[in-house]
């Protein structure tokens, strides 16, 4: 559906920087693998869409020619990364470094910050919602691909300098060797018989899937969107009554070894199959969405504004929200963002489409401004205490 | 000062007793690299920490972490924490270093210890925190934790848990001892036995060489290694991070939290002030150890 | 006759005081060689237990595999995995510069502090332990601020690569425990007889260092450069944040995959840089017996 979104090149009122669209894609074609900011006609650090830069072809060119891209914080088994990652590189050609794949989403807006002029500089991230709001003059490059409108309109920055990706629920993860019944209530979580079980990815503050777990608490402990006080009580009571366990969960071996008898993390992530556990262990492995409200989190896309390979990382974009890589997300458990107009336009993998967790009551999706408030006070409130 | 033994005066050996401008040039090259690569980071530190992000003077930061409890707890849990490893660590590894030495010189087991000492004194992070979270993790998981319960012995039940700052410590102890081990080897294989021959035929008793002649000997060396153990644990990050991961209140866990938090919180000042924190309880530290050296050195006298 | 402490002239009580008994072991009889020592047997016994029992507890992690059985999947998968080759090398060639530069920063410096400026030694100790004290995470911050703040040029030719980056930040890191470690050694020989002799032989500076202390401080250098390159070889934090891809670093990466595989990674790194100790323990040469001084 996107294609025919393409636009014809050599439509220069289309082209912003004044650049005749035919001496960009002769430039472009003659452009080495170096950065393509001197060498080549057109500055792709600076072009905000596709079709600016002279249509997906020149994008394609252009991608090709810086051979790299480099990403951070992907794990493979997250969200179907990995597939992603092999799928793009096998359509392109393109080389792709994932640097920290265990990284959290601070450390990717930290990497922005002080990588300027770095060649293993990432060119691309995928953060939390709530650390979109970074105090900086802004990191993000403004991009809009070409799926744009596919995009809902609380789902992406109206500049183009971040977009929502994929997301899914707060679950509660349960190895039923240790526990004899999974919660399926936030309150539940405070009973007797789960002493020392409740676990976390991550630590709050730092990642999104740990600090989105308190916010959901809030909305299930009497907070809202805009109050997150609650949830953190909620957590303060299970660290004093022994309910928390403080093992961080994010190593898969550690779960593996049973320390993680109540996992809260984000439900595409919370499988067995995505924690890459041996099939002894799936089978005593519970994935259940909380009664209540659900809490839907969704992680957001932005290039980098010093990519060193800009092409390159407009074209992964392009990749990412074609119907391909929605797709991608989609099999790995996610629901990616331009889900609604794919059912609409039944291009969505059906067979994923239904294997999706089911999910129960009314999904409290907050917006972006409400996710950084939230995190920042959650950060605060939980800060190496 | 000893004098050398009755060789003929010459040149050489005047020049080596005085401390010429030479001497000062050999140590030309380890002061300037100090200074640029650690110098300059440290500057950073420093700087960071005494400023605010407009770039001027302030005593912000440092009030902010005396004062507020936030930072008291994390300080007084890694102070207990690594003193009690450091120590640990040192009477232990002192003892497996000598039992070590006692052999054959240039033997296998000599090879062994010292290459696997190397290895596991770095053994940490990560694979260390799941080497003890895969022994004594809560059952089913630890396999000594099971073994124990088979045998009766509930070690959970009991209020043990590996994912707490006494695990951590376990976990800590686990390259304390090979680093110890390292460190005060060369120490041990300095002792000669026909010393303790020679003083034996002097008559004196075994407690009396201790006390009079190996303790002082090995002292600047074991204190000098028990504080390096101390830095070692105080930084540490890695594995209380992985054992303890969601709430570790640990000084090095603050220093992290306010660096990567800052994101959303903007603290990274605060991290600097508490970097600068650790360096000056370790340089507290430092002087009194030179002043423990000083009454040990009249002593030798 | 030996060169040292009981050699002949007025060397002083001092030096017979000085001489030094085997280490602090009060539970030890008296000495004498062939009877079976016990004491050794439940040390050794206690460290091979608690050593190598957490690393068997990991090891039977790493030998479930993926469809549940127990098996050498997770090996076989690390083993044939190429790409690893590259970051080996990288980290190789980071160990040995840095072990190259720590011991010839350190063994001058040690050896003329100790002899000509005996002052300094508490400065010299001071600045020495202050990497250990500074947590990587602050060093690794500090170092990206410097990075943040850098001129271009220096971004492409020093930053750009991890040889240069990381090696100046790892001989900082390397320094409190080699600086102990060839200290000790340091204080364990005669240092002043030793060169008076061989400076008064007419050798210089150089040689004196490189063919009489060297040999002679050998277990003290040679834990240094164990030390060393042990942490290069597992350095993760700074070379993860400052985007580098090292061998501990990829080695995570490839740990990714599934759990089984990043257990099985730890035992392999774990006996891949014991080996690697070994091997240079050889290197050493001959153990010298405690009554003799070498000399090449």
């Amino acid at each position: 559906m996107f294609t025919r979104n393409r636009r014809a090149p050599g439509r220069s009122t289309k082209v912003r920087f004044g650049v005749p669209a035919v001496g960009v894609m002769a430039v472009a074609a003659c452009s080495l693998g170096i950065s393509s900011a001197a060498n080549a006609g057109i500055n792709w650090s600076s072009v905000k869409s596709a079709a600016a830069g002279g249509g997906l072809p020149a994008l394609v060119k252009a991608a090709k020619a810086e051979k790299t891209l480099n990403v951070i914080a992907l794990p493979p088994t997250w969200a179907n990364y990995g597939k992603e990652i092999s799928a793009f590189h096998k359509k392109y050609g393109i080389k792709v470094v994932s640097f920290n794949p265990d990284g959290t989403s601070a450390e990717e807006i930290q990497a922005l910050k002080q990588d300027k002029g770095r060649s293993s500089e990432p060119d691309a991230v995928d953060v939390g919602e709530s650390f979109t709001a970074a105090p900086d003059p802004s990191l993000f490059a403004a991009y809009k691909v070409l799926t744009w409108k596919n995009i809902p309109a609380a789902a992406k920055d109206s500049n183009g300098d971040w977009y929502n990706d994929y997301g899914g629920y707060i679950s509660f993860g349960c190895d039923m060797t240790v526990v004899k019944t999974c919660p399926t209530t936030w309150k539940a979580l405070e009973g007797s018989q789960y002493k020392g079980d409740v676990t976390l990815n991550g630590a709050i503050g730092e990642a999104a899937a740990a600090t989105d777990a308190v916010y959901a608490a809030a909305l299930n402990t009497g907070g809202s969107l805009t109050n997150v006080q609650p949830g953190i009580s909620f957590f303060n009571t299970l660290k004093s009554d022994g309910n928390f366990a403080a093992t961080d969960c994010n190593a898969p071996a550690v779960i593996e070894a049973h320390q993680c008898p109540i996992l809260i993390n984000w439900d595409y992530l919370n499988s067995a199959k995505s924690y890459g556990l041996p099939a002894s262990f799936a089978a005593h492995w519970k994935v259940v969405d909380p009664t209540g409200k659900d809490f839907a989190g969704y992680y957001v896309q932005a290039i980098s504004k010093y990519a060193p390979h800009p092409a390159a990382a407009r074209l992964w974009e392009e990749f990412l929200y074609s119907t391909q890589g929605q797709n991608i997300w989609l099999s790995g458990g996610a629901r990616p963002i331009e889900l609604p107009a794919m059912v609409k336009a039944k291009t969505e993998n059906k067979t994923a489409y239904n294997a999706l967790p089911k999910v129960t009551g009314t999904p409290a999706l907050p917006t972006v401004s409400q996710s950084a408030n939230a995190g920042k006070t959650i950060a605060a409130a939980f800060a190496a205490s | 000062m000893t004098n050398g033994p009755a060789a003929p005066r010459r040149r050489g050996i005047r020049r080596s007793t005085t401390a010429g401008g030479g001497a000062w040039i050999g140590i030309l090259p380890f002061t300037v690299y100090i200074l640029i690569f650690l110098g300059l980071p440290l500057y950073e530190v420093v700087h960071g920490a005494f400023t605010t992000d407009a770039g001027q003077f302030t005593w912000h930061n440092f009030s902010t972490i005396f004062s507020e409890s936030q930072y008291w707890v994390p300080l007084k849990n890694s102070l207990i924490l690594s003193a009690w490893t450091a120590g640990v660590g040192a009477v232990f590894g002192t003892w497996l270093a000598a039992a070590v030495v006692a052999g054959k010189p240039g033997g296998m087991l000599r090879r062994v210890v010292s290459s696997g000492s190397g290895v596991l004194a770095y053994f940490a992070g990560v694979p260390l925190a799941f080497a003890f979270i895969a022994t004594l993790g809560r059952a089913p998981g630890g396999v000594l934790t099971v073994l124990l319960k088979h045998i009766g012995v509930d070690l959970y039940a009991h209020g043990f848990n590996i994912a707490s700052l006494f695990g951590v410590g376990l976990a800590y102890v686990y390259f304390q001892i090979p680093l110890m081990v390292i460190l005060i080897t060369p120490a041990l294989e300095g002792l000669r036995p026909q010393w303790q021959e020679a003083a034996q035929s002097l008559g004196a008793s075994r407690v009396r060489y201790l006390r009079h002649v190996a303790v002082p000997v090995m002292a600047p060396a074991f204190i000098g290694s028990l504080l390096i153990l101390f830095g070692n644990a105080l930084s540490a990050y890695a594995t209380a991070l992985a054992l303890v991961g969601a709430a570790i209140p640990l000084v090095p866990a603050s220093i992290n939290d306010a660096i990567n938090g800052n994101v959303l919180v903007n603290e990274d000042r605060i991290a600097l002030a508490l970097g600068v924190e650790m360096i000056l309880i370790v340089m507290v530290i430092m002087v009194g150890y030179w002043l423990v050296q000083r009454r040990a050195r009249r002593w030798l006298q | 006759m030996s060169i040292g402490p009981s050699g002949p002239g007025g060397v002083g009580v001092q030096a017979l005081l000085g001489e030094l008994e085997e280490a602090p072991t009060p539970q030890q009889p008296t000495r004498r060689r062939g009877r079976p020592r016990i004491w050794r047997v439940v040390i050794l016994t206690a460290a091979v237990i608690f050593f190598l029992g957490p690393l068997i507890a990991s090891a039977k992690y790493s030998l479930i595999q993926q469809n549940g059985k127990y098996g050498f999947n997770n090996y076989s998968q690390i083993l044939s995995n190429g790409d690893l080759r590259r970051s080996l090398f990288t980290s190789l060639e980071i160990a040995g510069l840095t072990a190259f530069i720590v011991v010839s920063l350190m063994l001058p410096t040690v050896v003329l502090v100790r002899l000509r400026m005996p002052k300094l030694t508490l400065l010299l100790e001071g600045v020495t332990i202050l990497p250990i004290v500074v947590p990587p995470i602050v060093i690794a911050s500090g170092l990206a601020q410097l990075q943040g703040s850098a001129p271009s040029w220096m971004i492409t030719l020093w930053f750009n690569h991890p040889l240069t980056a990381l090696t100046p930040i790892y001989v900082v890191l390397a320094m409190p425990f080699s600086y102990r470690a060839i200290d000790t050694g340091v204080r364990a020989i005669d240092l002043r007889t030793l060169v008076d002799a061989s400076r008064s032989l007419g050798a210089s500076w150089f040689s004196t260092m490189v063919r009489v202390i060297l040999p002679n401080v050998e277990t003290a250098v040679l834990g240094a450069a164990f030390l060393t390159i042990a942490l290069c070889l597992g350095e993760v934090v700074i070379a993860t944040i400052m985007l580098y891809i090292t061998l501990p670093v990829e080695l995570i990466q490839v740990g990714a995959l599934n759990p089984g595989v990043s257990v099985a990674l730890s035992v392999l790194s774990i006996l891949f840089v014991f080996l690697l100790l070994f091997l240079l323990s050889f290197l050493a040469g001959r153990r010298r017996g405690s009554t003799s001084v070498r000399v090449i």
